[in-house]
């Protein structure tokens, strides 16, 4: 990352696409708008739920990588107790 | 919601200066793309950051780098022009919405989609290196 921030009084990853680890084992794919008492805010999200899902998650990232994020959640709220970590997309 | 056009006005220009064609309707976008032939890049610009601190200065450094380049370089402007945007996209297949972007075209089938998320937060000189590497690739 550049370090720029490109919208002042947001934290580094505003805006950037990441993908945020669930503890239910989901992955949320999308754009980081900001972490409150709320959970974490994203926008623009897809989501993979390794029960449902017809790739793994590397497959499945790989994909979303190469075509684009096919998002399903114009905005999407991960939960405090949901969330584990979190990790740039592009990388 | 689109932005007033004397504040997107400058972000138009500072594509267009380049030389680039802008489309900013159906028709003009399907006179460009349909039943296109050799090389296109269709630049997808946008009012965000990472359009003003990275696609848009990318590009313009890209295009002045290059000794290969696309026969044919257009613009549609994301959120602004919405129809022209939109149809635009609907020459890049499976590759989904994504602004700022840039779509590499080689007759008629993309050949590389260069997504947002390869913009954000990199430099100028990183997106025009893959822009770069792309023309060396694809085009004569």
């Amino acid at each position: 990352m550049s370090g720029h921030v490109f919208h002042p009084g947001h934290d580094d990853l505003h805006g950037i696409t990441v993908v945020v680890t669930g503890a239910s084992g989901r992955s949320y794919l999308g754009r980081w708008h900001e972490q409150g008492n709320r959970g974490v805010v994203m926008k623009n999200v897809a989501i993979h739920d390794p029960a449902s899902a017809e790739l793994p998650l590397d497959g499945w990232l790989a994909k979303q990588a190469k075509f684009g994020i096919a998002s399903t959640e114009k905005m999407y709220i991960v939960p405090p107790e949901e969330f584990t970590e979190v990790r740039l997309f592009a990388g | 919601m689109a932005y007033p056009e004397m504040m997107v006005k400058p972000m138009r220009d500072e594509v267009t200066q380049l030389g680039v064609t802008e489309l900013r309707t159906v028709a003009a976008v399907d006179q460009a793309l349909s039943d296109q032939h050799g090389t296109a890049l269709v630049f997808v610009n946008s009012v965000c950051g990472c359009a003003a601190g990275g696609a848009r200065p990318a590009l313009a450094k890209a295009l002045t780098a290059a000794t290969k380049k696309p026969e044919h370089i257009y613009t549609v402007f994301a959120g602004q022009d919405l129809d022209a945007t939109s149809r635009a996209r609907s020459y890049f297949g499976e590759y989904q919405p994504s602004s700022p972007s840039a779509a590499l075209l080689k007759d008629g089938e993309v050949v590389r989609f260069i997504h947002r998320h390869e913009i954000e937060g990199r430099s100028p000189d990183q997106i025009a290196s893959e822009l770069l590497k792309a023309f060396e690739t694809y085009c004569a």
